[in-house]
């Protein structure tokens, strides 16, 4: 069997008392999706921000393509091919959407530091984007300000930012946050497509998308990993069946 | 005997910080707000201060009304002018206070005129006592070392106890928590003020016989505020009185010292060209070493 | 090739054609005075601009770019005294010596972040200010002299015309500078860190190195002010230094508008013309200069420059 694209391992982090990520281990596989998912304060997001290099952990380790990436700055993580899109839409929005990928394209094409020659004479930076909108079905509204588009639109163009940067590993965080049902339809039919290209780590709530998109399924309750595996595997499995029982319990009361 | 006093001198000085700090600190903490004219709360309660000593002849009167005037002029200004700044960006908020020292200096020099003016020590205070067996130290320094540490009991006890310091702590760490709590925010942050304002002008009135009465004395001291601030912790009382007590102490015993300390192992003429810039460095370089290691202070109130 | 040119093309012309000839007029009309004082107008709005650049253009809000400023006079005024009065040799030392303390300043300060980075960068600047106060080997707390302006080879810098030309050339050249590099990959980068820096860390991008190259720029600039600044008042003093020289700088920005790149020029030049003005006329002119800044900041945020430059592209 081949090594993980990434690897957590006994992964722990806390946060004064609270312990957020509690020697957690997870394997991602090259070539999947795998959905993360594990009821609210589960510590979904302290383990993306650790696998990001936003936040340091207390102990444990992280590789990536068998680096050792767990004392890397974030940037750093990115440039060896871990790209990610956020929660909370964060577009430029005062750019053309075909700036916003411009500039990502910019960060994997040589240097930033030049000071001379005016971007806009660098064709190549803006064909690149195009083709990227392209693919995703944006090119209409290319030169469009990002910050005037629809949500659902910027929904999309906060994922388009993160393929840009032709990463290995796409982290996905609740790609699906805010979006009707119509729309939804349409980013869970955009990541079925990035799936033939990239390895994909996805943070989701929609129970509907986790299903339908993703290959393996862990799930994360208390800040480890309680199960793991495909998705028939976790429908299945009577430990998630009570930890998720027991949420919907708390909620009702 | 002379360490022992200097160190005395500092803990005053570094008392005197925490008064302004512990306002400024609140400001910043509760309401994220810069506020640059603290120190000109400051001035005014000092030359409030003056005024009111001599116009009622006794430091122990005009005392609660300096305080009492200065309070009242920070709660106006907060609820006419600096509340509407609270939700702007940090820029807004430097350059409007910045605006208000420039306006406070000049209405200052239009009423009292250019000249610095004379505060008296209160004459019971005003020979020596000996806190150190064989060491007369002033009994008006011994004084504010005395009222230093009243306020700094009291405040604690507040922040700690009632339902004010709760608000405040809630604030400082949460604000959205504590406008969910439905706490009266608008209130609480013009108490805050006037707090911050009354305890600028005890400062003031405590410094004033010591230094001088003038236009521009709240703005070298600002700044040193702002570095027990920072070094501090945003919005953290006891970091500000850490802060305080570190700068005071570093300040005091290294103008004190430090050109002696240099001249035990460089020649004379060096250590005296280099020690006393060395000493006016210090806190900063303080400052600068605390950053560096903790970013976001000693005592970070937000996670 | 067009014939016409359009009035955005004609204005800079217009602008450039009466700066240069401004001193010549001056001189002629008996106001030999004004050139002086539009020269110091050209170097406040130099160390405006540089100014400019690390808010308008990075983003950052530093209280402390006095210091760059103060260090290139100093730089200078002490390179005399030792007997170095080349500006070949004394004003690349200012500016490496701006940008050298730019890049140390810059590297803890930019660690931190909001209220701590406003905070910090104050706060060393102060320390530079004490660090020149207590320096009495050069006149310590009441400044030091230049004794004469930096000699150049062709050029005679005591005469004001020259200087003012020199200057205004200098200003030129940055102004263009800073809009080649506005417009290149780095001002990109700057763009997009001041908009969204998360997002530009996740695509890759080492964000505090771009943001301590553009620091460590901005100190050099202001450094070049410095030099001119010390050749233009003969003198130098730690008051040059002061937070609230930082807060001047601040407010001509403010006044001409952050992040346009005329911004620096047009605040330096209503603030000082004003305080001109006023002063003549009442000595209480910074009450009324604290009104405006209070009623920019509260009316206006984009500064008055933004009143006049609504059609202007910012970036």
């Amino acid at each position: 069997m081949a090594d993980p694209l990434l690897e957590v391992r006994r992964l722990f982090k806390h946060f004064g008392g609270v312990v957020a990520t509690d020697r957690l281990d997870l394997a991602v596989l090259e070539g999947r999706v795998h959905a993360l998912i594990g009821p609210n304060g589960a510590g979904k997001t302290t383990l993306i921000a650790q696998i990001c290099g936003e936040i340091a952990p207390d102990s444990g380790q992280i590789l990536f393509a068998g680096r050792d990436i767990t004392k890397l700055p974030g940037h750093a993580r990115v440039a060896l091919g871990l790209g990610r899109s956020f929660q909370i839409t964060r577009i430029f929005r005062s750019l053309t959407v075909r700036d916003n990928i411009a500039l990502a394209v910019q960060a994997r094409s040589g240097s930033s530091m030049r000071f001379w020659r005016p971007v806009a004479a660098e064709r190549a930076l803006a064909d690149d984007a195009d083709a990227v909108l392209a693919e995703l079905g944006m090119a209409a509204s290319a030169g469009l300000a990002a910050g005037s588009l629809p949500h659902a639109d910027q929904r999309r163009l906060e994922v388009a930012l993160a393929l840009a940067c032709r990463p290995r590993l796409l982290l996905l965080d609740e790609p699906l946050a805010g979006m009707g049902a119509e729309d939804a339809q349409a980013m869970i039919g955009l990541i079925a497509q990035l799936k033939q290209r990239t390895t994909i780590l996805m943070v989701e709530h929609d129970m509907n998308a986790v299903f339908r998109l993703a290959d393996v399924i862990s799930v994360l309750v208390g800040g480890a990993v309680i199960a793991s595996g495909a998705p028939q595997a976790i429908r299945d499995d009577p430990e998630v069946r009570r930890a998720y029982l027991g949420e919907e319990e708390t909620a009702a009361a | 005997m002379l360490l022992l006093e200097q160190g005395l001198n500092g803990l005053q000085f570094g008392l005197m910080l925490f008064l302004l700090a512990a306002g400024l600190t609140l400001v910043f903490g509760v309401m994220d707000m810069v506020n640059l004219a603290h120190g000109s709360l400051y001035m005014i309660g000092a030359y409030l201060m003056a005024t009111l000593a001599q116009a009622t002849g006794s430091f122990w009167m005009a005392l609660p009304l300096a305080m009492a005037a200065t309070a009242a002029i920070g709660m106006a200004l907060e609820s006419g002018l600096l509340r509407r700044l609270y939700e702007r960006d940090h820029l807004s908020q430097v350059l409007a206070t910045f605006a208000l020292i420039l306006i406070a200096n000049d209405l200052v020099r239009m009423i009292w005129g250019p000249q610095a003016l004379l505060l008296d020590a209160p004459r019971a205070l005003a020979g020596t006592i000996e806190i150190i067996p064989g060491a007369p130290y002033p009994a008006f320094r011994a004084f504010i070392i005395g009222v230093g540490v009243a306020v700094a009991v009291a405040l604690y006890w507040m922040i700690v106890h009632t339902r004010i310091g709760a608000l405040v702590r809630a604030g400082a760490s949460n604000r959205e928590m504590a406008l969910a709590l439905g706490v009266n925010v608008k209130r609480l942050f013009t108490l805050v003020f006037g707090l911050g304002a009354a305890l600028c002008a005890l400062a003031g009135a405590m410094l004033g016989p010591l230094l001088a009465v003038q236009i521009g004395m709240g703005e070298s001291i600002l700044i040193q505020a702002f570095v027990v601030v920072v070094i501090g912790g945003i919005g953290s009382i006891r970091g500000a009185l850490v802060g305080a007590l570190l700068v005071g102490m570093v300040d005091t015993i290294g103008r004190a010292f430090l050109p002696v300390l240099l001249r035990g192992f460089l020649p004379n003429n060096i250590a005296d060209a280099l020690g006393p810039t060395l000493a006016a460095m210090a806190v900063y370089i303080l400052m600068a070493a605390v950053l560096y290691w903790k970013p976001t202070g000693l005592f970070p109130a937000r996670g | 090739m067009r014939m016409r040119l359009s009035t955005s093309q004609l204005r800079p012309a217009l602008i450039v054609i009466a700066a240069l000839a401004f001193p010549f007029l001056a001189e002629a009309a008996g106001g030999g005075y004004y050139v002086g004082v539009m020269t110091r107008v050209m170097i406040y709005a130099l160390a405006a601009t540089s100014l400019n650049l690390v808010l308008g253009y990075g983003g950052m809000i530093s209280f402390g770019h006095a210091a760059f400023f103060g260090v290139g006079a100093y730089a200078v005024a002490i390179l005399a005294q030792e007997g170095v009065t080349s500006a070949w040799a004394a004003w690349p030392i200012a500016v490496a010596a701006g940008a050298a303390f730019a890049l140390v300043i810059g590297a803890i300060s930019l660690r931190t972040r909001g209220l701590y980075f406003i905070m910090i960068t104050l706060a060393f600047a102060q320390m530079l200010y004490y660090f020149f106060v207590s320096l009495r080997a050069y006149g310590g707390e009441d400044g030091i002299n230049l004794a004469a302006r930096s000699r150049l080879p062709w050029l005679d810098l005591r005469d004001e015309t020259t200087f003012y030309l020199l200057v205004l050339a200098l200003l030129a050249g940055c102004l263009y500078l800073l809009r080649r590099l506005a417009a290149s990959r780095f001002g990109t980068v700057l763009r997009g860190i001041r908009e969204n820096e998360a997002r530009m860390t996740a695509l890759g991008y080492p964000t505090y190195r771009y943001r301590l190259v553009c620091f460590t720029v901005a100190g050099a600039a202001a450094g070049l002010a410095g030099a001119l600044i010390v050749n233009q008042h003969g003198f130098v003093s730690p008051s040059l230094l002061d937070w609230t020289q930082s807060g001047t700088l601040l407010i001509m920005l403010i006044l001409g508008g952050v992040g346009w790149l005329y911004g620096g020029v047009a605040g330096a030049a209503a603030m000082l013309l004003l305080e001109e003005v006023l002063s003549h006329w009442t000595g209480y002119w910074k009450l009324g200069l604290g009104l405006v800044l209070l009623f920019v900041v509260l009316r206006a945020p984009g500064g008055v420059g933004s009143w006049f430059a609504r059609g202007n592209t910012r970036g």
